[in-house]
């Protein structure tokens, strides 16, 4: 079997009172494209913040690459995050820079890599997302795509073991978004990286995913395979897959609440 | 990445690389390669035993052909395992060496 990189047991987390996650569990092997899905405010992003350290837990455990985020000591932190690359929703690009220089800016940080290996390796990557020659533009010059491109081009650039992915294809138009699952595909099986994806992409989804985790208001419907999920009788599992609304019953005493109470906050 | 061997051949010399070059020793291959580039007029950089390469190897790899290209030396790449070569093509840099 192979070695689990993340592994989240029971973790229990709040945004001020309101309880975002309820227990979920998780565990990704190395090499494994895992697509974290869900609509919105099920909690996904929430998920994968926590599991790069960025938030503390209510309760529970995540451990990343063997160490357990609850017990590590800051400088352990600070390698284990050398380890781990993540590409933003919205690019999270620096405006002041140029995008060689948003490339190059990990390496210029945390390595003692001179000047022309630095710019050749951040070219390199830039050659890998499709946007060689195109280190001279500021952020503000590229089409969304490109942004998420130059995105993940900074955040592969120091060769992770662990590369976090949330929505990269959301807004961008079809073709675009099949460069993108076809690049992470790339990624995996050139680099043997381990990819974790939050999307609510379907077809992307379906395209990368080795394993797909289902969220719903905070909580694990099901992990499982792509025809896993497809043949899941789970009837809100179904109503993504066939994009129904969500019908929830309606608790009057509760509704009545939410409308009047001054500090009325989702428990 | 374990140790660098030489080869002197007839008009150049071959550069074994074995293991594993990532961050915390390709600049000995880098150093090695420019070495060898300025003293012999063909270098063969054999690949046969690096198990694993990443980023700051393959750019090891490319200051050498930069360095070979300006001052009109042959470089050359030999017997890339698989890890390599698809980290290569993932690049298009397969299309930039010359590789036997």
């Amino acid at each position: 079997m192979k070695e689990h990189l993340i592994k989240v047991d029971e973790l229990v987390t709040h945004y001020g009172d309101r309880k975002i996650l309820d227990g979920v569990n998780l565990a990704v092997e190395e090499g494994e494209i895992r697509v974290i899905m869900g609509g919105s405010g099920s909690g996904k992003s929430t998920l994968l913040w926590h599991i790069m350290g960025l938030y503390q837990a209510t309760s529970g455990s995540i451990n990343v690459l063997g160490k357990d985020l609850n017990k590590i000591k800051f400088h352990e932190k600070h390698e284990l995050l050398r380890k781990i690359g993540v590409s933003f929703q919205n690019g999270a690009l620096f405006s002041s820079m140029t995008v060689g220089e948003n490339v190059a800016f990990p390496l210029t940080e945390h390595t003692e890599l001179d000047e022309n290996t630095i710019r050749i390796i951040s070219r390199m990557k830039l050659e890998v997302v499709n946007l060689g020659g195109f280190q001279k533009l500021m952020p503000s010059q590229l089409s969304g795509g490109m942004i998420k491109r130059a995105a993940l081009a900074r955040a592969i650039v120091m060769d992770p073991k662990l590369l976090f992915f949330d929505e990269p294809s959301a807004g961008l138009d079809p073709v675009v978004a099949s460069e993108i699952d076809e690049l992470i595909l790339n990624l995996r099986d050139a680099m043997g990286m381990t990819i974790v994806v939050v999307t609510h992409e379907l077809d992307s989804a379906f395209k990368i995913a080795d394993k797909i985790t289902v969220l719903d208001q905070g909580k694990n419907l099901l992990t499982g395979t792509v025809e896993e999920v497809k043949n899941s009788d789970i009837k809100r599992v179904q109503d993504l897959l066939e994009r129904r609304a969500r019908h929830d019953t309606i608790e009057p005493e509760e509704y009545l609440k939410r409308l009047t109470q001054e500090n009325y906050t989702i428990s | 990445m374990e140790e660098i061997k030489f080869k002197k051949i007839d008009d150049g010399c071959i550069v074994y690389a074995t293991g594993e070059i990532d961050l915390s020793n390709s600049h000995e291959l880098r150093k090695t390669i420019l070495a060898a580039l300025k003293t012999d007029s063909k270098v063969e950089v054999d690949l046969s035993e690096v198990s694993y390469i990443d980023s700051s190897g393959i750019a090891s790899l490319v200051e050498g052909l930069q360095f070979a290209k300006s001052h009109s030396k042959s470089f050359v790449l030999s017997n890339p395992s698989k890890q390599v070569t698809a980290i290569m093509e993932l690049a298009r840099l397969d299309k930039v060496f010359t590789i036997i």
